[in-house]
């Protein structure tokens, strides 16, 4: 952070060149692209991990922004879920890709709905408000089985192929550029909102709704809108599971969805965009080798690690990511520099 | 026609009457001075003006527009902004974030959210012109959780004014600033623009009398005097109630 004096024109030149995309940003996406080429062989999980880490962008959203709290996205991962297999099955919509748009806007307009519920009270209703909309939607899907499947989960969905080419293949493969290009565009979307006066809003109401409604700003309105948007993209996860999966089951609402998605969030942290991306990687490859080693008590070891995570503190840990971010910086810096030193 | 006007305004907790049938105008351009002991119903009155509380009876005009119903975010777009007695700024944003947000939403770029912020020079340029009539300029990119208290102190009028208020509440704006920083404010404050209309609310007589063309004195939720400084001053009721050794002194 430079404490320099901001010329006429270097305040609008300042918050353009904060909002670029930075070095590390770029190589993050190039190498998460890159896996599509390195790893054939690990594109299921990876395919999960892009899921997951859509769901937790969505969280991250409202959590780390609008500082809403959720112990309930799996409602809106559900719906769309349910939705986009039901519109699959009975061949509704067969090109997948507007499936996916429409189940996002069926999470969102659910999450529209419900967002009244979410504009007052304190963390700890919200969490409990929020856990309750999902727990009743599980509920309700397992008591219309007829629809749903019940238990038994979603049968015989059956997604067609992406433009009609696009076979969703048994290795993955289809299914994972799928998803990673779909994280892509709401990371994208998701980056624009956060560095607009809109997204600038969302963080003054985190801060302080009180003197957000004294500098103008319709508090209520603006929660709405983000929650609706947060649920939309938790919609597009929750239909890219069951597009890749062609299943889907009554574990889409479960409580230990959203309660992962908050893991995955204290361990990649909140507020910066990438916490759910990094969280969602390190998660998800985490269970998969404790898994390999002790397939029984692999939970134990994830909590552990939680555990390990809290105590030697968020603060510290972002401490040790800044320390390596500016050390980036600088070496990106000189190698900028060097050439134009020579050249000149 | 004052631009702010309280009819008979009224407010209540359970039994307590913390507003009694205040009537108070406030001329265009005024700077016109709030004061009364600690109790007296302030701060209770200016969160009825600008809506954090809603009125038991009694009305609020604004500019000639009756304005009790509207939310507190509805009146700043009509033009009255405050500022809060304990500072209320966004801790983890920089004073260019906290007066872009104000600037941008004052603009209806608030729901602008393909755009960046300050992608428009309207708005980069009311950054920089109230930072320096804040005299933030060299704090501009600092977190506002670490500024000094005298420096939040500032942006916190700033921010209002950069809601460009027809009408602005002071509430107590050189509260706990340490001495050698409240030079700077008090500056600051005399130099505000003479169409914005000043409500300020305050304990220290030595800015209440430098400052205000007029002012009003609360007691027990009911306005006692109000008057021009001089013979607020003179008034033996307010020195009864308030202000007798500080005057006398």
């Amino acid at each position: 952070m430079s404490a320099m004096v901001p010329a006429t024109d270097g305040v609008g030149a300042f918050l353009a060149r904060r909002a670029r995309w930075s070095p590390l940003e770029i190589a993050f996406w190039v190498f998460a692209f890159a896996t599509i080429w390195l790893f054939p062989g690990k594109h299921l999980i990876l395919t999960e991990t892009a899921i997951l880490a859509l769901f937790a962008l969505s969280l991250d959203l409202i959590l780390g922004y609008a500082g809403i709290i959720s112990l309930g996205q799996a409602a809106f991962f559900g719906v769309a879920g349910y939705f986009s297999g039901l519109v699959a099955k009975y061949g509704i919509v067969n090109e997948p890709i507007i499936a996916l748009l429409l189940s996002g806007l069926v999470a969102a307009a659910l999450g529209f709905v419900t967002s009244v519920l979410v504009l007052r009270g304190s963390d700890l209703t919200r969490l409990m408000v929020t856990l309750g909309v999902a727990l009743m939607l599980g509920e309700l899907a397992n008591r219309y089985s007829n629809i749903t499947g019940g238990a038994d989960g979603l049968q015989g969905v059956t997604i067609a192929p992406i433009f009609g080419v696009f076979r969703f293949d048994m290795f993955g493969h289809t299914g994972y550029v799928y998803c990673l290009i779909a994280l892509f565009v709401c990371f994208v979307i998701v980056r624009r909102i956060v560095y607009s006066p809109f997204g600038l809003s969302l963080r003054s109401l985190k801060g302080n709704t009180l003197r957000a409604s004294a500098i103008g700003i319709p508090v209520n309105r603006r929660l709405v809108a983000v929650y609706t948007v947060s649920a939309g993209i938790a919609g597009i996860a929750g239909a890219l599971l069951t597009q890749t999966t062609a299943f889907c089951s009554l574990d889409v609402f479960s409580l230990e969805r959203s309660a992962d998605l908050l893991l995955v969030l204290i361990i990649g942290g909140t507020g910066y965009l990438y916490g759910g991306l990094i969280g969602a990687v390190i998660y998800k490859f985490l269970q998969d080798w404790i898994a390999s080693l002790t397939p029984q008590y692999w939970q134990f070891w994830i909590g552990l690690v939680l555990v390990a995570i809290v105590l030697v503190g968020r603060e510290r840990v972002d401490g040790w990511i800044t320390a390596l971010r500016v050390a980036i910086a600088r070496l990106g810096a000189r190698l900028v520099t060097r050439p134009a030193a020579l050249g000149s | 026609m004052p631009i702010l006007e309280t009819i008979d305004l009224e407010k209540r907790f359970g039994g307590v009457t913390a507003a009694h049938g205040v009537s108070l105008a406030i001329e265009k351009g005024a700077r016109h001075a709030l004061i009364g002991p600690n109790g007296a119903g302030k701060t209770t009155l200016i969160n009825l003006l600008t809506g954090v509380l809603k009125p038991t009876a009694g009305s609020i005009m604004l500019d000639g527009r009756d304005i009790t119903a509207l939310a507190p975010y509805q009146r700043v777009r009509l033009g009255m902004a405050r500022t809060f007695q304990i500072n209320q700024l966004f801790s983890d944003l920089t004073p260019l974030e906290t007066i872009g947000l104000a600037v941008s939403e004052r603009l209806g770029l608030g729901t602008d959210w393909w755009r960046l912020v300050g992608s428009k020079p309207a708005v980069t340029d009311e950054i920089v012109e109230i930072g320096e009539r804040f005299r933030l300029t060299d704090v501009m990119h600092e977190r506002t959780a670490i500024l000094p208290y005298g420096k939040q102190r500032l942006l916190e009028i700033a921010l209002a004014f950069a809601c460009r208020p027809h009408v602005l509440l002071l509430d107590e704006p050189a509260a706990g600033v340490p001495d050698a920083e409240r030079h700077e404010l008090l500056a600051t404050i005399a130099a505000l623009p003479e169409d914005v209309t000043v409500l300020l609310i305050e304990h220290d007589m030595d800015l209440v009398f430098s400052f205000a063309d007029r002012i009003s004195v609360l007691v027990n939720g009911g306005l006692l005097v109000e008057g021009a400084p001089e013979d607020v001053a003179r008034d033996p009721r307010v020195k009864a109630v308030y202000l007798g050794e500080e005057l006398d002194a």
